[in-house]
């Protein structure tokens, strides 16, 4: 076990403990950016889905993760970032300026969707956001001179300083654009967190009470909670849509918000790994499955046939188990093995116990 | 008379919301915990109910397999709770929402598995019949809805209200541990509720599948459910039948006089408005508490 000597105040807002784990992160920084000479082009492009999910998945761990407020609409705000940079780069605006401008206008509109919601908490934000999501599908078709309506719209390369970005053409520069999006984020995200504002996320999440009773104006810590949420998430669409190239109203379903709340969840929730490991299990669930399938067709005999739901269905399977024996999502099972390592022997079993809680009414305040 | 019509079909689908959302309030009304699969165990009656009756599968009687799916449904109901929401005790109400969620999925694949993704219709005598009423033109079905509901609806508040075991359950949703120290035996009561709450899924979904067809994507009628407990007042048995029938009537009326393509999202426009200028709801169950 590693012991880390404290000897500088620096030492405690630094976002690395120690040299060493910088030096893990590094090295892991420099085998993804080498990632495109590795991998082939359909792994590269299951690599930046994953690295999307994973920005998504960023997006809503500020707000469910970090505030405590849970969202089941977030695939309005994919859909509006999505449309937004699409519909910016039509109207001949350089994609370097209307990448950022599609999560900037994401999260103007999410900081005011989250003004009325602001009253409303648990399950009632929940609902809140989860009509929001049903909406946008109608608000899309309404909308049809801006959106493309049904018939959806169509996206194709867009020029960075220059470089041509093509999904198709040029994966490894689209791979790239993603990454350093994600690795943007990621250190935004972990920047946020050692600031004030990220501080008063956590102690709005942990108890509103003590945190207004400690000075946190609780109304605009959630507001700015929901519209940082919905910037980094309208990224998260814009870049979908260029990956996906082609997408309308049936593009950004209600069924896209719940997987994205469910993927935190699996991931860990309250944890910048949690995010990037969900993703993971959702970008590479369809393609582990069809390969088990197909597994299965060959041991037993019978051609692999087609289940209609099953990934749903096996998605579901997995939430559950994680919800009932491992809340804390994988992150929380690698920080247990990762504990029963260091200190082995003297781990203990109920070290990540949590302390029994019993339920009171909200119906009276 | 074309106005009359429209609310009459309104009303009949209003009901089955309206016992989806009983559901709801039922759970959340002895457990604080909402439930979002009650839609799919409403659809997974139905085919319980169709793969009993329906000539294709069992072929029983349709007043036995009617009581008997009843039966099996509050026995699934009973349990999930003893497997699996059990487990969740005590824990955030939000946790239990995404738990609940998951089960809706695998619900779903269960019911595509067992019987398939094309619509099924619930064979019943009731197919067919009619009740004239002067000019006016009523199915069976719908009257027997209408009918159910509302006996059911107002035999749940008599129950919540007056015995003792009602009481009960309302105690342990408004703390818990002061009810186990009051003698109420809390997860027993628990699990009785969500058998209960099964039991009345499977009347809502047996009546929807006698008005119509049901197949596993039925389950996300519970969305809409969901917004008729919201805008009557979650929690309250009596709203969530009226904010029911809100919803039902609120669509034949809307497909018929708004513009097309705004109809359809007019119960969220209204669960949105709802919860925005008054998220407790028509009949609102929020109290102050006095210190």
């Amino acid at each position: 076990m590693r012991i880390v000597f404290k000897t500088d105040y620096m030492q405690d807002i630094r976002p690395w403990k120690d040299g060493h784990q910088l030096s893990l992160y590094l090295i892991l920084l420099a085998l993804v950016v080498v990632a495109p000479w590795i991998l082939n082009d359909f792994y590269l492009g299951e690599l930046t889905n994953v690295l999307i999910w994973a920005i998504a998945g960023l997006g809503l761990m500020i707000l469910t993760g970090h505030t405590g407020q849970a969202s089941l609409g977030h695939a309005a705000f994919l859909a509006m970032g999505c449309y937004a940079n699409v519909i910016l780069l039509e109207q001949g605006v350089p994609f370097v300026l209307a990448f950022p401008l599609a999560g900037l206008i994401t999260g103007i509109v999410g900081a005011l969707v989250a003004l009325p919601a602001m009253r409303l908490h648990g399950i009632y934000l929940a609902i809140f956001t989860m009509a929001l999501s049903i909406l946008v599908d109608d608000i899309i078709v309404l909308t049809e001179p801006w959106s493309g309506g049904v018939s959806g719209k169509y996206v194709g390369p867009v020029s960075l300083f220059g470089l041509e970005i093509d999904r198709w053409g040029t994966p490894w520069a689209f791979y790239w654009l993603v990454l350093g999006v994600t690795v943007a984020v990621t250190l935004g995200y972990i920047n946020l967190l050692r600031s004030p504002m990220g501080r008063s996320f956590i102690a709005v999440r942990d108890s509103e009470v003590s945190a207004q009773a400690m000075g946190v104006d609780v109304a605009r810590t959630k507001t700015m909670s929901f519209g940082l949420s919905c910037m980094v998430t309208g990224w998260a669409g814009a870049l979908m849509g260029l990956y996906a190239t082609v997408f309308n109203n049936e593009t950004f379903t209600v069924i896209i918000s719940i997987q994205l709340l469910m993927m935190i969840v699996i991931g860990g929730l309250g944890s910048i790994h949690g995010a990037f490991l969900g993703a993971v299990v959702i970008g590479f669930l369809p393609q582990f499955l069809s390969i088990s399938k197909e597994y299965v067709g060959m041991v037993f005999g019978g051609s692999s046939v087609a289940i209609p739901g099953l990934e749903v269905g096996v998605f579901g399977l997995i939430l559950i188990a994680f919800i009932l024996f491992e809340p804390m999502g994988l992150y929380g099972r690698w920080l247990k093995i990762r504990t029963w390592f260091e200190l082995f022997p003297f781990y203990r079993k109920d070290m990540f116990k949590r302390q029994k809680s019993y339920l009171k009414t909200e119906r009276l305040r | 008379m074309d106005t009359l019509q429209l609310l009459i079909s309104g009303l009949a689908n209003g009901c089955v919301y309206g016992l989806i959302a009983l559901g709801f309030v039922l759970i959340y009304k002895a457990t604080e915990a909402v439930n979002f699969a009650q839609g799919d165990l409403m659809m997974l009656g139905a085919f319980i109910a169709i793969g009993l009756t329906n000539a294709e599968y069992m072929g029983l009687p349709f007043l036995p397999s009617v009581i008997l799916s009843i039966g099996i449904m509050g026995v699934i109901g009973y349990l999930l709770d003893r497997f699996v929401i059990r487990l969740m005790f005590g824990q955030s109400q939000v946790a239990v929402v995404i738990l609940t969620i998951a089960l809706g999925f695998v619900i779903r694949f269960v019911a595509g598995l067992i019987w398939g993704h094309e619509p099924h219709a619930l064979e019943n005598p009731m197919a067919g019949g009619e009740v004239r009423l002067g000019d006016l033109v009523l199915g069976m079905e719908d009257v027997a809805v209408i009918v159910v509901t509302l006996l059911l609806t107002f035999g749940l508040f008599a129950f919540f209200a007056r015995t003792k075991l009602g009481l009960a359950m309302q105690g342990a949703s408004q703390n818990q541990l002061a009810a186990y120290y009051m003698g109420i035996p809390v997860k027993r009561v628990q699990g009785l509720v969500w058998a209960l709450a099964g039991a009345v899924a499977a009347i809502a979904g047996i009546l929807f599948a006698a008005k119509g067809s049901v197949d596993p994507s039925t389950g996300l009628l519970g969305i809409k459910a969901f917004a008729a407990a919201v805008i009557g007042g979650f929690g309250s048995l009596p709203g969530a039948l009226v904010g029911g029938l809100i919803v039902g009537v609120m669509e034949p009326f809307a497909a018929r006089y708004i513009a097309a393509g705004y109809s359809q999202i007019a119960p969220y426009a209204l669960l949105v408005a709802m919860l925005i200028f008054r998220p407790s709801g028509i009949f609102s169950q929020t109290r102050v508490k006095k210190v």
